[in-house]
C-alpha cells in the first residue's frame, strides 16, 4: 500500500531546514528535495486524493492577515490529507484590529501548543520576522510582493511533471512581476535548476534591473513567445499599485494578453501555466486558458502535492539532531 | 567652579588650526589657555585630568538630534535623550521641532530651555518650525523664535513642500542670518516607500524609495537658495546625486552647507535583508556607490559636517512589520565610534577634519558660541580615546529607546569624558 510505505519512509536525508520562507536562500538541492517530496505524496496518495496518517497528531495554524481563499484552501486539504489538524486565523476575526502587534498574535497562537504556522501577509519579511519570534516551523503562504515558496514550487513541479529536467527550459514570465511574488519565487526556483528565465511586461512593471541577476527582461510578449518552452501568466494585481503603471488594461492587454493568434506562433509543444486567481481577458484569454496546453487545473492539485511535502518537512524532527537521527535507517516519522 | 587642568592630550582644534600634544586649562567653566603646563605654568589645579592617548576636542555638537520632548516621552525625553548625548561625546546638541506640539512658539522653545536646564546634562539648542504647526502652509513665528534663542529652522520629518513658502522662508531668514535645515523627499516618488530603490528592494519586493526623490529636491532648494541668497543647509545626505549637486553648487558660491549621518557611510540597502525595521530610516540606506560619494563628500568638505539624525522609537513601535515601523535610528551613543571606524581608521580623514565636521563647522553653520577651546571660549570639551576598541550594547545605553542597527558591532574609538562648561558631565567606567 502506498500511504504505508510513505508511513514509515525514513526523514529524507539533506533537509536542514526549520521553515520555508523562501526560495532565494534555498540551494538546488534543497529544491530538488522539495519536489522529490512532492512528488512521492502525489504518488502515495493516488494524485492527492487519499489520505494519510503521517503528521497525525499535529497542529497546524493557518495565520492569515491577507485574504487567500484557494492557498488557504490548499493548505487545509493538504494538512489534512496528513492527518494534522488545522486552525485558520485570519486577521479580520482576530485582535488585530485591537492593537495587538502580529509577533503577539502568533505569540499566543503558539502557546496553545501548535506545530507549525502557515503564514500569509502583506508586508514582506513577515514571515521571517516570526521565524526568529517564534519556537515553531513557519511556512511562508505569500509575503506581499516579495515571495510565495509553495507557489514557485508547485508552477515548477508542473513543468518538471511534462518536461522531466528544467535545464534548458525556457520559462518566460510575464506581467506584473513588479507585484508578483509568484514571480520572484519562480524566478529563484527556476534559475537554480538551470532553466533560462524572461520576465516580460512593460517597464513599469519590469524593471531592467532584473538583467543584474541574469535573466533575460523583455517588453515585447510577440517577440519572445517563439522562444518559450513554457509561459507562466502572472495576474495583475491592482490592488497593490499606487498609480497605475499602464495607461488602460485595454491597451495592456493588446500589448501582453495570451491570445489564440499570439499562440499560433508558439512552438507546438508550449505549456502554460497561471497562477490562479486570473483576470480572463487580461493577462490570458479564455480559450487559451482552457486550451490542451494550459495547466492551469494541474497546478491546482500539484499544489496539494507540494503543500503535503513542506508540510511533512516542517513539522517533522525538531532539532538537527533529531534530523540526523531520523535519516538513519531506524528513523521513523510517525 | 575652580579650575580643571586637562593634561597631556592631543589637542585637536581646527578653529585654531591646532593638532598637538598640550595641556588645557580651564577655570571658573572657561578656558583659560592651552600650553604646556611643565614649562609654562598654568597655575594650580583643582583637578586634572590625565589625557595621555586621548585626544582633546573642543565640545562636539549634533546639529540633528529628535529629543522627542514633547509629545512622544516614550520614545526620549529631554533628560534621556541630552544623557545620550553627553555618553556620546555631545556637549551640545540641536533638537529638531517635529516634536507634539512642534516648537513653532517661543513658549515650546522656553519649554525645551527649562527642561534642558533642569536635565543639567549638555546644551540644548532649538531649532524652530520653518511653517506653522509644520503644516506647510504659513511662515511660522520666525522673528519670535531668533529672539526666544531658536538657532535655526527646519520642518525635518518632512520637506517644506510648497516651493514658494520655501522661498519666503529662505529670503525671511535672510535677516536674521539664519539657516533653513532641509528634509529633501519628493513625496510622491518616494510614497510607500520603505527602502532605498534599487536591485534588493526589487529582489525583497519592498517598495522602494529612488534616490531621485532626495535629488530632485536638493535640486529644488539649491535653486531656491541661490535665488533668494538664502541659508541652505541639507540634513542627511544619502544620494551620490546630491553630493554632486552640493558640491556643484558651493563651486558657485552658493551658501549651502550639507550634513551626513554615520550610517549613510556605514550601512547599505544590503543590511534590509533580515527585514530589520533597525535598518529602515528616511532617507534610506543606499548603494555602496553612494556610500563611497558621502564619504568622499566627508573628505573634500562637500558634505561641511556630521550629524546622528537620532531618531528614537520605542521598542514597540519598530516591533512591527517593516512597512508599518516607523523611519529612525539613534545615533548619539554610536557617532564617535563609527567616525573613527569608517573615517579615520580607514584613512580617508585625520582628526582635524573629523573635529572641524563634528565641532567646528555645526557651531558655525548654528551660529553659536561652541566649537573652539580659544581662551575665553565656554569650556565644552570631550575626551576621545581613539583606540578603544569597544562592542555596542544597546541595553547600556542611555537613551530610552533601542533602535539600532549596530547592537553587538565592535567599533573602535569612544568618548570617554565630557565636560559642559567646564564641569565634568560624564566620564566612562565612573
Amino acid at each position: 500500500m502506498p500511504s504505508a510505505t510513505i508511513d514509515h519512509e525514513p526523514f529524507p536525508p539533506g533537509w536542514t531546514h526549520r521553515h520555508l520562507l523562501d526560495l532565494e536562500r534555498l540551494s538546488p538541492e534543497d529544491i530538488r528535495l522539495l519536489l522529490d517530496t512532492a512528488a512521492r505524496f502525489k504518488e502515495a496518495t493516488d494524485g492527492c486524493r487519499r489520505k494519510l496518517s503521517v503528521l497525525t497528531g499535529r497542529t497546524i495554524v493557518n495565520l492569515f492577515f491577507e485574504n487567500s481563499t484557494r492557498t488557504r484552501t490548499s493548505f487545509s486539504l493538504a494538512a489534512r490529507r496528513l492527518g494534522a489538524d488545522v486552525v485558520d486565523f485570519t486577521a479580520s476575526s482576530s485582535s488585530l484590529s485591537k492593537g495587538e502587534s502580529f509577533i503577539d498574535t502568533a505569540k499566543n497562537l503558539e502557546a496553545m501548543g501548535i506545530d507549525a504556522v502557515v503564514v500569509r501577509h502583506a508586508t514582506p519579511g513577515t514571515p521571517h520576522l516570526l521565524a526568529e519570534h517564534l519556537d515553531v516551523g513557519v511556512i511562508n503562504a505569500g509575503d506581499g510582493p516579495h515571495e510565495h515558496p509553495t507557489q514557485g514550487l508547485l508552477d515548477i513541479f508542473s513543468i518538471r511533471e511534462r518536461r522531466g529536467d528544467l535545464a534548458g527550459v525556457t520559462v518566460g514570465l510575464v506581467g506584473d512581476i513588479a507585484h508578483s511574488r509568484t514571480a520572484r519565487s519562480n524566478l529563484w526556483g527556476l534559475m537554480k535548476l538551470g532553466a533560462k528565465v524572461i520576465l516580460c511586461g512593460p517597464p513599469t512593471l519590469v524593471s531592467q534591473r532584473w538583467r543584474e541577476l541574469g535573466v533575460e527582461v523583455s517588453h515585447d510578449l510577440d517577440a519572445i513567445v517563439p522562444r518559450c518552452d513554457v509561459l507562466n501568466l502572472l495576474r495583475i494585481q491592482f490592488e497593490r499599485q499606487n498609480t497605475r503603471p499602464f495607461p488602460s488594461v485595454r491597451e495592456y492587454a493588446h500589448l501582453y494578453a495570451m491570445t489564440k493568434e499570439r499562440l499560433k506562433r508558439a512552438k507546438k509543444d508550449l505549456l502554460i501555466l497561471a497562477p490562479g486567481p486570473i483576470n480572463r481577458g487580461v493577462e490570458v484569454t479564455a480559450d487559451v486558458a482552457d486550451c490542451p496546453q494550459s495547466l492551469i487545473l494541474d497546478q491546482v492539485t500539484n499544489g496539494l502535492a507540494v503543500r503535503m511535502g513542506v508540510l511533512w518537512l516542517t513539522c517533522g524532527p525538531r532539532t538537527p539532531a533529531a534530523a540526523a537521527a531520523a535519516t538513519q535507517p531506524t528513523g521513523r516519522i510517525v | 567652579m575652580g579650575t580643571l587642568l586637562i593634561r597631556g592630550g592631543r589637542v585637536v582644534d581646527p578653529s585654531q588650526g591646532i593638532d598637538r600634544i598640550d595641556d588645557v586649562l580651564v577655570r571658573d567653566g572657561l578656558v583659560v589657555a592651552i600650553g604646556h603646563a611643565d614649562t609654562q605654568p598654568l597655575g594650580k589645579a583643582d583637578d586634572t585630568i590625565d589625557a595621555t592617548g586621548l585626544v582633546v576636542t573642543p565640545g562636539l555638537i549634533d546639529m540633528h538630534v529628535h529629543l522627542r520632548e514633547p509629545g512622544r516621552e516614550e520614545d526620549e525625553t529631554i533628560e534621556t535623550g541630552t544623557r545620550a548625548a553627553i555618553a556620546g561625546g555631545f556637549t551640545s546638541v540641536a533638537c529638531i521641532p517635529n516634536t507634539e506640539p512642534p516648537i513653532d512658539s517661543q513658549s515650546t522653545v522656553e519649554f525645551i530651555h527649562q527642561k534642558a536646564a533642569r536635565a543639567d546634562t549638555c546644551n540644548v539648542f532649538v531649532v524652530g518650525c520653518v511653517s506653522r504647526n509644520r503644516e506647510g502652509k504659513e511662515l511660522a513665528d520666525i522673528g519670535q523664535l531668533v529672539e526666544a534663542g531658536a538657532v535655526a529652522f527646519s520642518d525635518d520629518g518632512a520637506p517644506v513642500y510648497d516651493a514658494e513658502l520655501m522661498r519666503r522662508a529662505f529670503e525671511y531668514c535672510r535677516m536674521f542670518d539664519k539657516a533653513i535645515l532641509a528634509h529633501e523627499e519628493v513625496l510622491e516618488l518616494s510614497r510607500g516607500g520603505v527602502m532605498h530603490e534599487g536591485l534588493v528592494s526589487l529582489v525583497l519586493g519592498l517598495t522602494g524609495m529612488p534616490s531621485a526623490a532626495e535629488d530632485v529636491m536638493i535640486g529644488r532648494d539649491i535653486a531656491l537658495a541661490e535665488t533668494t541668497g538664502g541659508r541652505l543647509h541639507v540634513m542627511h545626505v544619502s544620494t551620490a546625486g546630491g553630493v554632486d549637486l552640493i558640491r556643484a553648487a558651493k563651486k558657485r558660491g552658493a551658501r549651502v552647507t550639507a550634513e551626513a549621518c554615520p550610517h549613510h557611510f556605514t550601512l547599505t540597502d544590503e543590511s534590509l535583508r533580515g527585514f530589520d525595521s533597525n535598518h529602515k530610516m528616511s532617507p534610506p540606506l543606499r548603494t555602496a556607490a553612494d556610500v563611497e560619494a558621502i564619504i568622499a563628500g566627508i573628505v573634500d568638505g562637500t558634505i561641511d559636517c556630521i550629524a546622528t539624525d537620532h531618531a528614537p522609537h520605542a521598542r514597540e513601535k519598530k516591533m512591527l512589520e517593516i512597512d508599518r515601523a516607523p523611519f529612525g535610528i539613534l545615533g548619539l551613543e554610536t557617532a564617535v565610534g563609527l567616525c573613527v571606524t569608517r573615517l579615520l581608521a580607514t584613512g580617508r580623514i585625520g582628526w582635524p577634519r573629523l573635529v572641524e565636521a563634528m565641532s567646528t563647522l555645526p557651531a558655525r553653520i548654528l551660529g553659536v558660541n561652541r566649537g573652539t577651546l580659544r581662551p575665553g571660549a565656554v569650556a565644552d570639551i570631550t575626551l576621545i580615546d581613539p583606540d578603544l576598541s569597544w562592542q555596542v550594547d544597546v541595553r547600556q545605553f542611555q537613551s530610552k529607546s533601542v533602535n539600532s542597527p549596530f547592537d553587538r558591532w565592535t567599533l573602535k574609538g569612544r568618548a570617554v569624558a565630557t565636560i559642559v562648561g567646564g564641569r565634568v558631565k560624564y566620564r566612562l567606567g565612573h
